[in-house]
């Protein structure tokens, strides 16, 4: 049972890769943050059956997996929007107007902070500081681009080039980088 | 002034490894090879008055000096680089612009502390500065810089890069060990200290980002040379990070010790549109806040811990005239009550409870009873728990009310309600998240 769920969800491909992660640790759990975000990059989002399978194949009880799924914010268990707005909202951008700008996201994108467009294209997150303060008030756009400075048009912007599958970055000359 | 860590930060540049090395990069961590041994090596870097610059401010070579290295066990070195104190964000300047400039503090400090692993963990929402310190790593092995005889001297040091998931206790350097072992970050009862038994139960070193990379320019001008930089006890410079409402926000590298009043009004440029001040975050958002009145002080960890507040992270939180004081302590509490771990029973209810309290507050619905519930909440919050994560809630918990206490009456007599927005505990990732027992008393 064990073994046809590992084959089934470690495919050849992603076996590899989770072997030379595995690889260099001193223990096999010790991986398990990078593994589950190798099988959420492949996947999509964490499934029960993705953890009982990391369970198995790290040799730990599914309860530890579970536990260290919910933990981190970072891990999906459901399917995620095509496009995600994570708004910061910690004091250095509620200083400089997050709450503005998540109201403007939100009247734009017909949702609610937490929710999704219900065809899956857009979602919005309130969230915790992202250690950008210098650029706020900011943004993370689909877990990955740090967009700062932000203003109204800045956010129609974004959402066109996000319509056309660009990542728009900040355009602040050192944070453009960052 | 001059610059050292920060003249690396150039526009959108990145220095590579070609880069580095024309600017004498490596050159220090080829020269201890040949200078010292490791005992020299920590009485050298216990001359400089270094502090670790990640928060807590321990003098580092004091802290390496605590490391048994008899016990027939690894000695491991792990780099924090989890930055997630609200306010700061200097690691993430060195991660993009200078990785090069950590790998060797890590050669240096892994040198010292007979280490041959390191793990560098770094924030997860740091996607691209984890690219690029990937890619220094992977371009140090390439050269022999990292791996087997390194520099051609029979030293070994393998550097593994590691990422966390969105937690901003693992930035607490036992939780941050927990995480590494493949756990949730829940912090770890001391002693035993991590020096002893840390990482896998081995003697672990941790050392912050910053820190790490001060150790090369110590190396090459000589320890007296940096400790003259600061002021007494508090050897060099660090960077600090500006931001909230001053004109130019950014990472400004200077002297410990610097006014807090010339870093405001001189360097960030001052007030935005010319307000006035009203208030400062001086050492991340766990520091006490200080009044307008309160700014002619040294930024350094002796004088700020004088001053009843903190240097913490370095994090500098400009608050001008125009702040509602309630508001800004109702999101600060907001950030602990999302990211207190659970573990213990006065932080997980505390920091919920004092949330729930504020947000009463500034929804117009405040009870004259608060303001002494919060003070009361804040009494058993401090010293009671496994971290600090408490202890750094209740600092800004006290201070604020302490400081801006009119203001407080004022909201609940009056049943002033504020403009904030106050979207519940949805984050992004999955639904069931830490403190969840505070999620269901909301």
């Amino acid at each position: 049972m064990n073994q046809e769920l590992i084959s089934k969800i470690f495919v050849p491909e992603i076996k590899k890769k989770t072997d030379a992660l595995v690889a260099r640790y001193e223990t096999r759990r010790a991986s398990i943050l990078e593994v589950l975000r190798l099988l959420m990059d492949y996947y999509g989002h964490l499934t029960l059956e993705i953890e009982e399978a990391v369970a198995a194949y790290l040799g730990i009880p599914p309860i530890d997996v579970r536990e260290v799924v919910t933990f981190y914010t970072l891990f999906y268990t459901a399917p995620k929007a095509k496009k995600r707005f994570n708004v910061c909202r910690t004091l250095s951008c509620h200083l400089m107007g997050s709450d503005k700008m998540i109201r403007y996201l939100e009247n734009k994108l017909g949702i609610k902070t937490g929710e999704m467009t219900p065809d899956g294209e857009w979602s919005l997150h309130a969230v915790e500081c992202l250690g950008a303060c210098e650029i706020a008030p900011m943004l993370q756009f689909n877990d990955d681009r740090f967009c700062g400075h932000l203003t109204e048009k800045k956010l129609d912007e974004l959402i066109e080039s996000a319509k056309k599958g660009e990542q728009k970055t900040s355009s602040g000359k050192k944070q453009a980088a960052v | 002034m001059e610059k050292l860590i920060s003249k690396y930060f150039v526009g959108g540049e990145s220095f590579g490894l070609d880069a580095y090395e024309k600017d004498g990069g490596y050159g220090a961590a080829r020269l201890i090879f040949d200078k010292f041994d490791a005992k020299g090596l920590i009485e050298e870097v216990k001359k400089s008055n270094l502090r670790g610059l990640g928060g807590a401010g321990f003098p580092t070579g004091m802290k390496w000096s605590f490391v048994p290295q008899n016990t027939g066990k690894p000695v491991y070195l792990v780099v924090n680089a989890d930055e997630g104190e609200p306010g700061t964000f200097k690691d993430k300047y060195i991660l993009w612009h200078v990785p090069h400039l950590l790998i060797e503090g890590m050669i240096i400090a892994a040198y010292a502390n007979n280490v041959h692993k390191a793990y560098v963990y770094i924030r997860g929402e740091y996607t691209e500065p984890y690219r690029k310190f990937q890619q220094a790593v992977d371009d140090a092995y390439a050269r022999g810089y990292l791996g087997k005889n390194i520099f051609g001297k029979k030293y070994d040091l393998e550097i593994v890069v590691h990422r966390g998931a969105g937690a901003y206790i693992c930035g607490e350097e036992t939780g941050l060990l927990e995480s590494l072992e493949g756990k949730k970050g829940f912090p770890r009862l001391k002693p035993p200290f991590p020096a002893v038994v840390g990482l896998f139960g081995c003697p672990t070193v941790i050392n912050n980002v910053e820190t790490l990379s001060y150790l090369p320019f110590i190396i090459n001008r000589g320890a007296e040379w940096f400790a003259k930089l600061g002021s007494e006890k508090n050897g060099g410079m660090r960077l600090f990070c500006v931001s909230g409402h001053v004109k130019k926000p950014g990472v400004y590298e200077l002297p410990l010790g610097i006014s807090l009043r010339k870093m405001i009004y001189e360097i960030a440029g001052g007030i935005r549109e010319d307000r006035k001040l009203k208030a400062v975050v001086p050492g991340g958002l766990s520091a006490a806040i200080l009044s307008a009145g309160e700014i002619d002080i040294g930024m350094d960890f002796d004088q700020l811990k004088a001053a009843g507040s903190m240097a913490g992270s370095g994090g500098v939180i400009v608050l001008d005239e125009t702040v509602s004081m309630v508001e800004a302590l109702m999101v600060t509490m907001r950030f602990y009550a999302h990211e207190s771990c659970g573990q213990c029973s006065p932080c997980r209810e505390g920091t919920g409870w004092v949330y729930k309290i504020l947000s009463r507050i500034t929804g117009g619905h405040g009870r004259s009873e608060d303001i002494h519930n919060l003070a009361d909440i804040c009494s058993f919050m401090g010293g009671t728990t496994i971290c600090a994560l408490a202890d750094g809630a209740a600092m800004p918990l006290r201070s604020y009310p302490q400081k801006f206490r009119s203001e407080f009456e004022a909201y609940i007599r009056e049943k002033r309600s504020s403009e904030a927005q106050q979207p519940g505990y949805e984050s992004a990732g999955s639904e069931i998240k830490r403190g969840e027992g505070v999620g269901a008393i909301l």
